[in-house]
């Protein structure tokens, strides 16, 4: 018989049930601090310790019991309710928790139990015991000090042990025949069993500390009647007589008595209930300095849960994490190999084989699934530790801190729970830190002394969103600011342009700390940079909001799952490649019939979606593919999203979204940041799955996200013409009439049937709502006769559209526009010469508003910038509100631009001064006249010098902040340098509202 | 091309097991112990930026093998496209790779007391990918060290 096998499986075992139990020790400790009333969290509790303490005695671990011992007292007398429930005894128990950790943690490492000594933790966990008193109704203070004599050893020690006891029960049973009263009872009793009797029921209550009827019982045991209690009383009296003829203190002696209830069974019992005795505090040890009170903790679930909880026999049984592995990488060779089968059935339908393959292809759907579930785990798992970790640190900062956690259900992969174990540790232990302030300080800035905390989990799509909000201090824009310039990473420009937003995305750079200094709770700054990548590393994105003064919160967002993936595929040049579908947002076509065209900025390509211009990069020069064939008549545009940087993919062909299992890159393409993995696809050949994140990057993402416009990236450009982009189209009478392309965001055909009124206007159904429509003359469209389609020129603003009926598209040019103002009229911009022949080019905002006649002058067209968290729109929103109208100065030299810029900045509620130079501008400025923004095009190195110079005479307006913008581009640009309408409105309002906070 | 074994065909305790292949006009030979399999023409997916001796990606039985091309890897002239080729899958550091190589052969097994120092008239390249030579009956055959062979740095081909 092998026992030393046994015995191995049997500790092996125990350890592993022990570190279960301490995982939950923890939190019902924590809990139990909260509620001490709740007798269901403390009986748990109680099991736990007492299970723990019952197994290393029978393993014969003698340290872990002997201290699994200790703390068990200590919560037996919690749940006596001898002992108050005080944050220094709960933290003695936790102390005990953490020690018996460590010891199982040696034990599995080294197969045997360390040495040492707990001598130390014993005694202050006994300390606690004795301090309390065992019975005290009528002299509480008293009682509590009932050590009086100064000895501070336990009872049963200072009754002189089993020995004494028995000498003094020998002693009380050879005077009982001299009794009178009692002696009779015990005549027929055998002395000796007597005698043990009377000592080891009173040893055993002295060792208990607890009142009990042991002594009666024991003694009832050797009498043919019932004892009453005063009969008993009177033995234990001899006994008494006894220990004081043995030289024990009188004190001893009478906590002894108390703990002797002689009360026979079912009495009333007069005896004062130590119970009722909740003596507040009498507990003599020192308190530490800290006020803390850690606060409630509460989940979704508040307790008691009830007994359904801990009740029902356990539906689980324990895995190895390696079996479970295994069965997982044979499922996904399962899959690709029926991805394959599937692939060659789709060539030969009629085959045979159909049908078996088939249902082969339902069931290994079920098995994938039932496997993937057994690796989804809930988060609970990794929220564990932190209600103790939270009261820690409550405890050691002298905050007050609330940790409230919803959806601790939710379930997410196991490899991903471990990822986020540290990351979100982290992050708690920086709320804690940096982001709470004390309790003075909240209450100063008029917040609930009691930080909150609160940690939600929930699922979105096919990822787990898991979000990290305080209510503390916030993100300090500024010190990031200045702690950067101050580490050399940013220069003291680049930092005073930077946004708010901007700034507080510094936190995740490494080396930055705000932190007065580095504490040892939170430590160096060199988490948040560390904690991003490892999200990042596992497929998923973190992004932070925050206002100052109320709070922060951070949003991570993980993939549920790491090895099966849904995944695009696209083809370029004849190669195909796989995109993760996480990180897609849409697909897009660009074609001469789409009417969306890739347009070129200073060589970047762009395209304009919604509003929105977008980066975009091809595929094929970013992996240096060699085009195959003919060029594709359609390009596809695959618009993806990491983080808050949205772009587009150029691709040739787009394919379907299969499910493919992710396999790692070989470690001598590790250095490719472009791909995440490979992936074998049913036809058997391998691709490439490509990393949106690494494609990001080679976009430019992080290189200064514009807050103002893209065109930016031009202004190392030398001088270029001012040429735009125009739509020319036949209006009524056949008249030439031209618009800006860039106001044009769609072009569509609509048939006379189409044209619906309501209310006098005209009106289409567009995308689901109906959008108003005019005719040429801006006045309402009027239906034609004749089946034919008519072009319809669509110009959105925010998320209102309004479309123009044309009769004809002639062209699209591009024009250097050379303005003859005196034709202009009403609806008009003025009159252009285009390819020789006169032509009107309208004013879009006219046409706009005699569309919406009830569209408020000064509302303000500001858009939410829809990557913005909504903590930053509603600062932007808020500063919009014009106080009174705002007046810009416009500095530019082109006619064309001032007369697009114009009405547009005055569409949204700006009063707009225009002067042609910076000298004209000084006249202005000479004039007295001020301005709360000033936009000046510095596209041109002579330009800006210019402007500087005129401007730094301008010492009152110094402080005004100025807008920089690149309105002459070259090639192919919509007007305003390919500014969208509200890019440029945010930009503005940006400006202006960083004056207000500055202000 | 096949080469003709004149030493015993017996493997003893004391031979090296070498599998001999050849790539170009040299014959290499690779320890048997680390060969796993050997495949004839497959088709190999490129793997677009990667470092030019690696030919792209494979598919063995459902693992995703990357394919090294030995006439790249050692500085000779590329194949010609219609030149057949051979594969010897070797395993590294947990991962698989294939040896595009022009023509696989017998496995020899050599008398390790033969095992001569390569000589110094090697290249520096060629010296760091092989620990010596045989003399054959033929030729000489120049044995491959599977790491050094497998550490590609990204630099550019050798020259032959």
């Amino acid at each position: 018989m092998n026992w030393g096998w046994r015995l191995d499986d049997l500790v092996a075992d125990f350890i592993a049930e022990t570190r279960e139990g301490l995982e939950a020790l923890d939190s019902e400790l924590v809990r139990f601090e909260q509620q001490p009333g709740d007798p269901a969290t403390l009986g748990g509790i109680f099991r736990l310790i007492h299970t723990i303490k019952g197994t290393c005695g029978f393993l014969g671990l003698v340290r872990l019991q002997t201290v699994a011992h200790a703390a068990e007292n200590v919560l037996g007398a919690f749940r006596d309710g001898v002992l108050p429930v005080t944050p220094v005894a709960v933290s003695a128990v936790l102390e005990t928790v953490d020690l018996i950790r460590s010891l199982t943690d040696a034990l599995g490492a080294t197969a045997s139990e360390p040495e040492g000594d707990d001598s130390a933790l014993i005694a202050r966990l006994e300390g606690l015991l004795e301090a309390t008193p065992p019975v005290a109704a009528d002299a509480p203070a008293a009682a509590a000090r009932s050590q009086g004599d100064g000895d501070a050893r336990r009872l049963i020690d200072r009754l002189g042990g089993d020995a004494t006891l028995d000498a003094a029960a020998e002693a009380a049973v050879g005077r009982l025949p001299s009794d009178g009263v009692i002696g009779p009872l015990f005549r027929n009793a055998d002395a000796d069993r007597l005698q043990a009797a009377i000592r080891e029921s009173l040893g055993a209550l002295a060792r208990k500390m607890e009142r009990g009827r042991a002594f009666a019982t024991a003694l009832a045991g050797f009498v043919d009647k019932p004892l009453t209690g005063a009969e008993a009383e009177g033995v234990f009296a001899l006994v008494a007589e006894a220990l004081g003829a043995l030289d024990i203190s009188d004190a001893a002696i009478d906590q002894l008595a108390m703990l002797v209830d002689c009360e026979p069974a079912g009495a009333a019992g007069s005896a004062p209930d130590p119970r009722a005795a909740a003596t507040p505090d009498a507990v003599v040890t020192p308190d530490p300095a800290a006020p803390a009170t850690a606060a409630p903790l509460r989940g979704d679930a508040p307790s008691p849960k009830g007994e359904g909880e801990t009740s029902g026999p356990a539906q689980t049984i324990r895995v190895s994490v390696d079996a479970l592995e295994h069965l997982m990488t044979v499922v996904s060779e399962l899959v690709l190999i029926r991805n394959q089968l599937i692939q060659t059935l789709r060539l030969e339908p009629e085959s045979p084989f159909a049908a078996p393959l088939n249902r082969l292809n339902q069931v290994t759907s079920e098995l994938q699934e039932g496997v993937m579930t057994t690796r989804m785990q809930p988060i609970s798992g990794a929220w564990a530790k932190l209600p103790r970790l939270v009261r820690d640190l409550a405890q050691d900062l002298g905050k007050s801190i609330d940790l409230v956690m919803v959806g601790q259900d939710t379930e997410l992969d196991r490899q991903v729970l471990e990822l986020i174990k540290d990351p979100l540790t982290h992050m708690i232990r920086n709320a804690a830190d940096h982001g709470l302030e004390t309790p003075a300080e909240r209450a100063a800035a008029g917040k609930p002394e009691t930080g909150r905390i609160t940690l939600q989990a929930r699922h979105e799509g096919g990822a787990i969103v898991i979000e990290i909000s305080d209510d503390g201090r916030g993100l300090p824009a500024e010190k990031l600011r200045a702690k950067a310039v101050a580490a050399g990473i940013l220069t003291p420009v680049q930092a005073e342009q930077m946004s708010d937003l901007e700034a507080r995305q510094l936190i995740f750079l490494p080396g930055l700390s705000t932190a007065a200094e580095v504490t040892s709770v939170s430590g160096r700054g060199v988490g948040m940079d560390v904690v991003r990548t490892n999200i990042e590393k596992i497929g998923g994105a973190i992004e932070l909001a925050s206002v100052e003064g109320r709070g922060a919160c951070f949003t991570i967002r993980i993939p549920l799952t790491l090895t099966i993936v849904s995944a695009l595929i696209v083809e370029c040049c004849g190669e195909r490649f796989a995109m993760p579908q996480s990180s897609l947002v849409e697909l897009v076509s660009a074609s001469d019939g789409s009417g969306r065209t890739i347009e070129y900025i200073d060589g970047v390509a762009v395209l304009r979606l919604r509003d929105r211009l977008l980066p975009l990069v091809s595929l094929q020069t970013l992996l240096g593919l060699e085009p195959a064939g003919e060029p594709p008549a359609e390009t596809c545009i695959i618009v993806a999203r990491v983080g808050a940087f949205t772009f587009g993919v150029i691709v040739d062909r787009v394919f379907d979204t299969e499910e493919i299992v992710v396999k790692p890159v070989a470690s001598v393409l590790r250095h490719l940041k472009l791909y995440s993995g490979a992936t074998i696809l049913g036809d058997g050949s391998v691709i490439l799955i490509l990393d949106l994140k690494g494609i990001s990057v080679e976009t430019g993402a992080g290189q200064g996200a514009a807050g103002v416009a893209d065109g930016d990236d031009a202004e190392e450009a030398g001088k270029r013409q001012a040429m735009s982009a125009l739509l020319v189209f036949r209006a009524a009478n056949d008249t030439l009439k031209a618009a800006p392309l860039a106001s044009v965001s769609r072009i569509e055909e609509v048939a006379a049937d189409q044209i619906e009124w309501i209310d006098g206007r005209s009106v289409i159904q567009y995308r689901g709502r109906l959008m108003p429509i005019i005719g040429p003359d801006a006045a309402a469209a009027n239906a034609w006769d004749g089946p034919e389609q008519r072009p319809l020129l669509v110009f959105t603003r925010d998320d209102r559209s309004v479309g123009l009926l044309v009769n004809e598209i002639v062209d699209i040019v591009e024009s250097v526009v050379e303005t003859d103002m005196t034709a202009a009229g009403a609806g008009a911009l003025g009159g252009l010469i285009i390819g020789g022949v006169a032509t009107e080019l309208i004013d879009v905002s006219y046409y706009w508003s005699r569309a919406f006649p009830d569209e408020d002058a000064g509302a303000g067209g500001v858009a939410d910038p829809p990557a913005a968290p909504v903590v930053e729109a509603r600062e932007t929103a808020s500063s919009a509100d014009p106080t009174g109208r705002r007046r810009l100065l416009l500095v530019d030299q082109s006619p064309f631009s001032q007369l697009l810029l114009r009405p547009l900045l005055a569409q949204a509620g700006y009063e707009v001064i225009v002067a042609e130079d910076p000298v004209a501008a000084l006249g202005l400025y000479d004039a007295g006249e001020e301005f709360q923004l000033i936009m000046a095009d510095t596209s041109s190195p002579e330009n800006a010098r210019q402007l500087a110079v005129t401007l730094n005479r301008a010492a009152g307006w110094h402080k005004t902040p100025l807008l920089s913008l690149a309105i002459h581009n070259t090639m192919t640009t919509g007007a305003a340098g390919g500014m969208a309408h509200s890019t440029l409105l945010d930009a503005v309002s940006g400006a202006l509202g960083e004056l207000r906070g500055a202000a | 091309m096949s080469i003709r074994v004149e030493n015993s065909l017996v493997a003893t305790d004391s031979s090296d097991g070498l599998v001999s292949i050849r790539v170009g006009a040299q014959t290499f030979g690779v320890p048997v112990l680390s060969v796993q399999d050997v495949i004839s023409e497959t088709p190999i997916n490129r793997v677009p930026l990667a470092p030019p001796e690696v030919a792209g990606s494979l598919n063995l039985r459902g693992r995703i093998v990357t394919a090294v091309d030995m006439r790249r890897r050692l500085g000779m002239e590329p194949r010609a496209p219609d030149d057949r080729s051979m594969s010897v899958i070797v395993e590294h550091g947990g991962e698989l790779y294939a040896l595009v190589v022009d023509d696989v052969g017998d496995v020899l097994w050599l008398e390790p007391a033969e095992h001569e120092p390569g000589p110094v008239t090697l290249s520096s390249e060629w010296r760091a990918v092989c620990t010596g030579l045989y003399r054959l009956e033929n030729e000489l055959l120049l044995v491959l060290n599977i790491a050094q062979v497998l550490m590609l740095t990204g630099h550019s081909t050798l020259a032959a």
